[in-house]
């Protein structure tokens, strides 16, 4: 017997998968690249901004004090007008309250906008504490808008889940699509191969391209709009992993038969299509009616994107998703049993 | 042990259109090379995949090195290597990657580096397969089935569509693995090609055998050894040749007549003259020794590069 020159069939099949799949830009453009873009244009899209300053203006003949207050406050956008031209621009609406008067301090403003009820206490505040008020209660504030609760936290678990499916059901379905076109599969047939190492090995370098394409997401979300993940690593991994393996599983269902390129297509749509648009991916599934919630509830991405979203942005732990991590594993063994026994190797 | 390494009878596989093989038998001895020979369509292929346990029959009986796909699969895969008709490997891979995956799915043979030198692709070590000409694919094919030191090597048309020099190529790789001991079964449309490898060849259509033997016994089949091909206007017609000493039968290919004779010295004054007598002019004549085309014609009244 000679001296074996390869390694194991399993981690040729999985390197040489991993080499193709490198060596084709377009692949690794749509992986690694349009999730990133996604996550930008989104995310900034939506990102919150800080509450804006109301508009006032204080007439030129006012006490410089008054102007100096009104200035140091942060809820105020404060500019200097003559009386007669701070009326004029009050009258349009591009302020909200103009301050007038010599001694006293005259607010003039529209009392049924609710800007310019705010503008009024604002101003007021300003002034009287310019004036030497003193707060008789030492009140603390308490700001709610924190991380988790915005709304790039909820889209980032989101788009990890919609990239897990998108990624997972394409490469694997096209991969498995093109070798049966090519009569690769038939060849490999011909060999001793087991078909088993065939299909792991399309697992296996989904799982380390999941890997890269989980971390790149995340890290970009983490260092350019502050997500983190709560919860612990471990778990965010499993969800991960088991979302991966769900996906992986679908996609060989769906490329265990197909024949053409068209045909997986039109298949990967009619099976992602209604996930993008039900599983919460940039909204909140529950806005849909009760009667049709268990079904949404059932779908893998749905559980992917709860279960994500539970350990991102909640800190979850795996008893809290273990439901959702029990839906995907379902995905997984039946998508993977289905698939081997209908598959078509030529 | 078998002495038989293929060996098959009754072959049958319908398909809802089509008989695509009718009652096929063959025996393949150990060491041989065997050619089967026809045109597109006669059920070469289906005959070959099912061989190489790649289809199933729907009936007869076939075993290969005395085994059988139903009961010894892993067994004979690892024994046999085969190169398909049409095969894409892997563009985006190399040569030697494709050639070192391929070798992992074997208990044993060769090194890919040496089997890439003794294939003569060795310069090519780490170029694409989407970059190689139609000659290199066609050797890596081959290296890809010889990588797993089979006993039996399947070729399906492995020199269609190569240019005359990569085709010489092939032939040497094939003869250089029959050197070694290695039984051969290979089909092809290329009479040139049966005559120089095949030792024994069968001629298939319409998913039948309709002739068997070495190349010599095939040809000493028909009854003539030399074929005058000749042309009139206006055409001549089959009685006119019943005159022509030697004669032994013609073949109209449209306007063509394809006349089977013993000796040219003999029969060409011969039909010049009933040309003549016809106040036909002659257009096209030639002659040439008769080969299995010849063969084919004269069994089948088709040519073999007919569709």
């Amino acid at each position: 017997m000679s001296e074996r020159p390869t390694r194991s069939a399993l981690w040729e099949l999985t390197s040489v998968r991993l080499k193709e799949f490198l060596r084709e830009p377009d692949a690794v453009f749509w992986v690694f690249c349009f999730p990133l873009l996604l996550t930008v244009a989104l995310g900034f899209a939506f990102r919150e901004k800080p509450p804006e300053r109301i508009p006032i203006g204080i007439a030129s003949n006012a006490a410089p004090q008054w102007t100096e207050s009104l200035k140091k406050s942060p809820a105020l956008l404060t500019r200097t007008y003559s009386v007669q031209e701070g009326r004029e621009q009050l009258r349009r609406g591009k302020i909200s309250l103009f301050v007038e008067g010599e001694a006293t301090p005259v607010y003039r403003f529209d009392p049924t906008r609710p800007d310019a009820r705010t503008a009024r206490v604002e101003v007021d505040d300003a002034l009287q504490g310019g004036a030497g008020r003193r707060d008789v209660l030492a009140a603390k504030e308490e700001h709610v808008q924190e991380q988790g609760s915005r709304y790039i936290d909820f889209l980032v678990p989101g788009l990890i889940g919609m990239n897990l499916m998108g990624t997972g059901m394409w490469s694997i379905g096209f991969a498995v699509v093109n070798a049966r076109l090519r009569k690769l599969l038939k060849r490999m047939l011909a060999t001793p191969m087991r078909k088993s190492d065939y299909l792991l090995a399309q697992f296996f370098s989904r799982l380390v391209f999941l890997v890269v394409e989980v971390s790149v997401v995340v890290t970009f979300a983490w260092v350019v709009f502050d997500v983190a993940v709560r919860g612990s690593f471990l778990t965010f991994a499993l969800v991960c992993f088991l979302g991966g393996c769900a996906f992986a599983g679908l996609g060989l269902l769906i490329a265990s038969r197909a024949k053409t390129l068209e045909a997986i297509s039109g298949l990967m749509n009619v099976v992602m299509m209604p996930m993008w648009i039900c599983s919460g991916v940039f909204f909140s599934y529950e806005r849909f009616p009760d009667a049709v919630l268990p079904f949404i509830r059932a779908l893998p991405l749905t559980a992917l994107n709860d279960a994500l979203r539970a350990v991102m942005n909640d800190g979850a732990g795996i008893a809290a998703v273990a439901p959702q991590l029990v839906n995907l594993a379902i995905w997984t063994v039946v998508t993977y049993a289905v698939g081997l026994k209908i598959f078509r190797w030529q | 042990m078998s002495e038989l390494a293929i060996s098959c009878r009754d072959l049958r596989k319908y398909y809802p259109d089509v008989k695509a093989v009718d009652g096929i038998d063959l025996e393949v001895g150990r060491g041989e090379c065997f050619g089967l020979l026809g045109p597109n369509g006669a059920g070469k292929t289906t005959t070959i995949e099912i061989l190489e346990g790649l289809n199933t029959p729907d009936g007869g009986d076939v075993r290969i090195l005395g085994l059988t796909w139903r009961d010894d699969e892993r067994e004979l895969r690892e024994r046999i290597g085969v190169s398909l008709q049409e095969t894409q490997l892997g563009e985006k891979l190399s040569v030697v990657e494709t050639l070192r995956l391929f070798r992992s799915f074997y208990r044993n043979g060769p090194h890919p580096d040496d089997l890439l030198k003794s294939l003569s692709l060795d310069e090519k070590r780490n170029a694409r397969v989407g970059k190689l000409s139609g000659g290199q694919r066609q050797r890596l094919a081959v290296a890809c089935a010889l990588v797993g030191e089979p006993d039996i090597l399947f070729l399906d048309e492995p020199t269609t569509g190569l240019d005359p020099q990569s085709r010489l190529q092939l032939w040497d790789v094939v003869e250089h693995y029959r050197r070694r001991g290695g039984t051969v079964l290979l089909t092809t449309h290329y009479m040139e090609e049966a005559e120089r490898l095949c030792d024994r060849i069968a001629i298939v259509d319409h998913g039948q055998r309709i002739a068997l033997g070495t190349p010599q016994e095939l040809i000493a089949m028909l009854d003539a050894p030399h074929v005058i091909e000749f042309q009139s206007t206006p055409a001549l017609s089959e009685a006119d040749f019943a005159s022509i000493p030697g004669f032994h039968g013609a073949t109209r290919r449209s306007e063509r007549w394809l006349l089977r004779v013993d000796s040219l010295a003999l029969s060409v004054p011969q039909l010049l003259s009933a040309v003549e007598a016809r106040g036909a002019k002659l257009d096209i004549l030639s002659t040439h020794a008769a080969t299995l085309e010849d063969l084919f014609v004269s069994l089948t009244g088709r040519e073999l590069r007919d569709v």
